[in-house]
């Protein structure tokens, strides 16, 4: 199962995406019970292209809180059209999804 | 059955060759983050995370609306967002200016792509938000204090 959840909506030409992302999160601050720092794993770019146009990039740092939702609006789509989105994480772990526009 | 055997031989001689690349250093983490910009999100102030992120860190501020919740009850998921009527608005920053490292995130938008951006943060106590957007080459702010009962960032 893909570890992103997203819905692209339009509405008067307007597209609204919404998006949760299952990831830990972690600062690299915390310590687990023996006293030991879990290391940092965190998301560091999340992309969006809709039909092959970039529309938006986020580069995030560990303050992203855990599950990560993410959401944005754009022009220029239509119902039908194919969002994609995909995160790349500091240990280079990914994940992509494609969702169409309804 | 033989060509099966081969297809493994193949593979473990695949990952064989990558697991040395890794090893030699050749395929470090940092190559994976090429683009990352890392320098903003250790930078302590404000002011070096702007310059790191945005280029700049003189700002005026501008129609911005910041939308996130007086109180937080909970530091470790703050909804923040953000959202202007500046046009030709092509990144976002969010910063949470007393966090250790106080850039959140940042946005690069495309074509098309409205000035609006929604996540939740971790904020490690009560602090200004601080949303600055880059419009036309120019960097404007918008400002809003979040109270947090418990911070999110330790534990």
């Amino acid at each position: 199962m893909s570890s992103i959840r997203v819905r692209a909506q339009i509405e008067g030409g307007v597209t609204n995406v919404r998006a949760l992302i299952s990831h830990p999160m972690e600062t690299g601050q915390r310590r687990d019970q023996g006293g030991n720092t879990i290391p940092a794993h965190f998301i560091t770019e999340v992309k969006a292209e809709c039909n092959g146009r970039h529309v938006l990039t986020a580069n995030w740092g560990p303050a992203i809180s855990r599950n990560p939702y993410l959401s944005f609006q754009f022009e220029g789509a239509a119902a039908g059209d194919t969002l994609k989105l995909s995160w790349v994480d500091n240990n280079g772990e990914s994940d992509t999804t494609e969702v169409r526009i309804s | 059955m033989n060509s099966k055997r081969r297809v493994f031989l193949k593979g473990t001689l695949a990952t064989g060759t990558v697991g040395v690349a890794v090893g030699a250093g050749l395929l470090t983490p940092s190559t994976v983050l090429a683009d990352w910009p890392k320098a903003a999100f250790q930078a302590n102030s404000l002011s070096d995370a702007l310059k790191s992120a945005l280029g700049s860190d003189s700002h005026s501020s501008g129609d911005i609306t910041i939308r996130a919740p007086d109180i937080a009850e909970n530091g470790a998921v703050v909804p923040i967002t953000v959202e202007s009527t500046l046009s030709g608005v092509t990144d976002i920053a969010i910063l949470a200016v007393a966090n250790n490292a106080p850039l959140t995130s940042s946005y690069k938008l495309g074509e098309g792509t409205k000035a609006f951006v929604a996540t939740r943060i971790k904020m490690g106590e009560t602090s200004d938000i601080v949303a600055v957007l880059k419009a036309n080459g120019q960097l404007y702010s918008g400002t809003k204090e979040v109270k947090v009962t418990i911070g999110g960032c330790g534990g």
